[in-house]
């Protein structure tokens, strides 16, 4: 518990220091701060929606919960609004930073005799991970934010599962869903083991963390394709 | 051997260059790169013509002069090596070879395939020594115990020539290689750990003064570094920098 909290006061004192995060390595190291904070909040989404598949009533009493919980409502959905943005936004400016100091292009380079593809276009399957949080954000969050706190209509704590299985109805949208978690897949493929290595990471620990980005990039994907395609085709 | 080569020709480094063709006969699969760059331009010098700049030195893979961005990469196909020790055999009779300066804004072009990397001397001279008493006090070196594993270690992170094929091949031109391999020789020793704090301070500010890009973990720079620095070498300067700022 003291080494728990010795680790969360470092980590503090790291966040407030300007210096520290004005440097290139300070900006790379907040934007994997960020970058595992999302993680965190992907994977207890995805334990909270494999429960779907399974059980109509524990889906409906967890996202009842969450939806309801005053601490969950105007605290952590608040904070991790600012999270998605703060990580779009930093992703963006360490791009054109980054595209800056390049300057000129090679007639000729062969990026994939060194690096994978998804190291070298992190932009690129953000951008359509950005595009995929949008519909996401118009086919579930808005919804739900007009249900609870625009029109006020009665609390109902069984309509969760009916609604997310409303929602995978149409082809084309799980297809886009799909599409985007293979893209999410290739980002975590990379971004996983990218954000460990910028908070400094222990080449110790290099094995187990190659090992634990790939059954978390690949199984949290595919887990919420399985979903969609899950609802679409069982009712 | 018959090559087609496309060269990057600049005349100084306020004009725009571009790429040039030139043919090249009877050059043999034993010869060096570099080599074959001589007898191109004994050619050019023969029809009265401009030979192409290119930097070199020791020509043994030490001295980190040679750059070079063969067929899109840095130091060309081969692995663990420089420019200076690529050879003619790595290429097919008949092949065409692209060959530009190591590209980054830090690196400017000072004529066709000469680029200015004394951004890399300045991160040097801001932190990237030990300062050590030279009145006849000094302690011998090797009166100092030092764990095994961190000597290999600081070794291997000091055998980085400071080429800049890491920025080159950087999609993203950072330095960070370089530097982190500077850190580390110095931090893991004993005779470093006293100035650690300010040198990884003075490193990363001049680094980031110099206009290098962020590291985004691709791995390229480990892949095409001719002396096999590893990435361990930048995680090891972000917490040495992390350690500082806390410190500070």
């Amino acid at each position: 518990m003291s080494k728990n909290l010795i680790v969360l006061i470092f980590v503090l004192q790291i966040i407030l220091m300007k210096n520290f995060l004005f440097t290139s390595i300070g900006k790379k190291f907040a934007m994997a701060l960020s970058a595992i904070f999302l993680m965190i909040f992907l994977l207890q989404h995805f334990l909270i929606n494999i429960t779907s598949v399974f059980s109509e009533s524990l889906f409906n009493w967890l996202s009842h919960f969450m939806g309801t919980n005053p601490l969950v409502q105007f605290i952590l959905q608040p904070v991790l609004i600012a999270g998605v943005i703060f990580h779009f936004i930093m992703g963006f400016f360490l791009e054109i930073q980054n595209r800056r100091a390049t300057k000129y292009e090679y007639h000729k380079d062969r990026g994939g005799a060194n690096s994978t593809w998804m190291s070298r276009n992190m932009i690129w399957s953000g951008l359509v991970i950005l595009s995929f949080l949008v519909l996401h954000f118009i086919d579930f969050w808005i919804p739900e934010m007009n249900h609870k706190y625009v029109e006020f209509l009665p609390d109902d704590p069984n309509r969760y599962h009916h609604e997310l299985v409303e929602k995978f109805q149409d082809p084309y949208k799980v297809v886009f869903y799909c599409v985007s978690f293979v893209l999410l897949s290739l980002h975590l493929l990379h971004g996983f083991s990218s954000s460990l290595k910028s908070m400094g990471t222990n080449k110790s620990y290099a094995s187990s963390v190659k090992n634990v980005s790939y059954a978390y990039s690949i199984g949290i994907p595919l887990g919420f394709c399985f979903i969609a395609i899950f609802h679409h085709f069982s009712h | 051997m018959k090559l087609k080569l496309k060269i990057w020709r600049q005349k100084n480094a306020d004009t725009n260059g571009g790429i040039v063709n030139y043919d090249i006969d009877n050059i043999s699969p034993d010869m060096s790169f570099l080599e074959m760059l001589d007898v191109l331009n004994a050619d050019l010098i023969s029809k009265d013509e401009e030979p192409v700049s290119f930097d070199h030195d020791c020509r043994e893979g030490i001295c980190g002069s040679c750059s070079l961005f063969i067929n899109g990469q840095a130091h060309g196909p081969d692995r663990r090596i420089t420019t200076c020790q690529l050879h003619m055999r790595k290429f097919k009779d008949g092949d065409t070879i692209y060959i530009e300066p190591f590209r980054a804004k830090a690196f400017p072009v000072i004529k066709d395939l000469v680029v200015d990397r004394s951004a890399f001397d300045r991160i040097q001279q801001s932190g990237g020594y030990i300062s050590v008493n030279t009145s006849g006090n000094t302690q011998d070196a090797n009166s100092i115990p030092i764990n095994k594993d961190d000597a290999d270690t600081a070794f291997d992170a000091a055998t980085c020539i400071g080429c800049g094929a890491c920025v080159a091949t950087c999609k993203n031109s950072s330095a960070m290689l370089f530097v982190g391999a500077k850190v580390s020789q110095y931090s893991l020793l004993p005779q470093g750990k006293t100035e650690a704090s300010r040198r990884v301070m003075n490193m990363v500010n001049q680094m980031d003064l110099e206009g290098f890009g962020n590291c985004s973990n691709t791995g390229a720079c480990e892949v095409e570094c001719p002396k096999g620095i590893s990435l361990d070498n930048i995680a090891r300067m972000n917490r040495e920098l992390m350690k500082a700022s806390v410190k500070k």
